[in-house]
């Protein structure tokens, strides 16, 4: 198994988020995460990227401890969290920095490229968040509602993309309330 | 490395592009130091002797006011999640923010520190040696307050927390700094109160970013 989640607790303040839970995902894999609101599904998607914190269990890559070297954990991650993280005063090449070029294509945003972001529509600078997961080259997708303020022509492309990152043996985990292009995606119920 | 280099050209990049902001603190150093002959008086000898206080308290004051943006920007609009995730220890993501904080305000300073000495009629012996000060100084500045933004990260009124909490770690560098422009003043060898300061950003260089680095995390967390 790719990644393995074995029987994580996770607890903010005083309260049990979740937990214990363990689920495991294939190379080329996909996981939905769903629940209704606070079940901890970003929650688990923070603790997946090594940003969360667990109280008990261990999440593994490859049979290896995520937490054990959280940078080199964080080089395999790409994660796209409620926020786009783009700067308003850097174009959309610019915020993608290294590989733009492929993010760009892959959202169709080429003939935005030197635009200033500050002129982007929210649906846009959400294009090119999930722009950046193409550029960052990395094994796992944490996805919290990635779709949101999408329209239909940049869900399909989307779709494209997943599909593509998992051809190549790449992980998806996704936690959303709106239908996803992620075919014969395992359920992963929290709540 | 050079992820490393990419976060800091980066955050360069967006100085610039925020001109207004990167030029804030630099104005408000040479206005504080402005003030300074108008509240004491215009008295030559009164200014010379003052003239190196006055600078490092300015100075200090200046780098203290864009700490409280060092990553809360980032941290506001999800970039520090990025960086944290960028592969890179969480210790060199925040020696990449000093470093920046220190090319866009601690530089800056440093060369506006001589036009400001002149103006207040510093002893040009001294103005060399303040401004060799200044230079691990000003360094010292960036390394504890990047220690300083990064703890208060995520905390309500943080802003109002970090001159509490980093002034006092920068008195020791505020004090040297000062002693070494005093005994050039007096003519006396100023190299040893030069050397502390060197030996203060011998041990801040590791330990900030460490420290700082363990801040960030807990604040994403």
């Amino acid at each position: 198994m790719a990644l393995e989640i074995d029987r994580i607790v996770a607890v903010r303040g005083e309260r049990v988020v979740f937990g214990p839970l363990s689920h495991c995902v294939a190379q080329g894999g996909a996981a939905l995460l769903v629940g209704p609101n606070g079940s901890g599904k970003s929650t688990l998607l923070r603790i997946l990227a090594g940003l969360g914190r667990i109280e008990a269990g261990a999440v593994r890559w490859m049979g290896e401890d995520t937490l054990a070297d959280r940078a080199a954990h964080g080089a395999r991650v790409a994660y796209v969290g409620h926020l786009d993280a783009v700067k308003p005063a850097l174009t959309a090449r610019e915020n993608l920095g290294a590989g733009a070029e492929a993010g760009l294509a892959a959202m169709a945003l080429d003939h935005l490229a030197d635009e200033p972001v500050r002129f982007f529509s929210a649906g846009q600078k959400r294009r090119l968040a999930l722009a950046r997961l193409v550029c960052r080259e990395a094994a796992i997708w944490l996805l919290d509602e990635p779709t949101l303020g999408l329209d239909t022509a940049s869900v399909a492309r989307f779709g494209d993309m997943l599909a593509r990152h998992r051809a190549a043996g790449g992980v998806v985990l996704a936690a959303t309330h709106l239908p996803l292009p992620l075919p014969d995606a395992m359920e992963l119920r929290l709540g | 490395m050079s992820l490393f280099f990419s976060i800091v050209g980066r955050d360069l990049r967006l100085s610039l592009r925020h001109g207004a902001d990167t030029l804030a603190a630099l104005l408000f150093f040479v206005i504080t130091a402005a003030l300074f002959p108008l509240a004491i008086g215009p008295a030559p000898e009164t200014l010379a002797r003052l003239a190196p206080g006055i600078i490092w308290v300015c100075a200090l004051l200046a780098a203290l006011l864009p700490l409280d943006r060092l990553f809360g920007a980032d941290f506001d609009d999800g970039t520090l999640d990025q960086l944290l995730l960028a592969g890179l220890p969480s210790a060199l993501v925040a020696l990449a923010k000093a470093l920046s904080h220190w090319l866009v305000t601690g530089v800056p300073l440093l060369l506006v520190a001589a036009p400001v000495g002149l103006m207040l009629n510093i002893d040009p012996d001294t103005l060399p040696v303040l401004l060799l000060g200044l230079l691990p100084g000003t360094a010292l500045l960036s390394l504890f307050g990047s220690l300083g933004a990064a703890l208060v990260l995520g905390a309500r009124r943080g802003g109002v927390l970090l001159p509490l909490l980093v002034l006092p770690l920068a008195a020791p560098v505020l004090i040297f700094g000062v002693a070494a422009a005093d005994a050039t003043a007096i003519s006396q060898d100023p190299t040893a109160p030069l050397l502390f300061l060197a030996a203060l950003f011998a041990g801040a260089l590791p330990l900030c970013p460490l420290a700082a680095g363990a801040g960030l995390r807990s604040a994403a967390e």
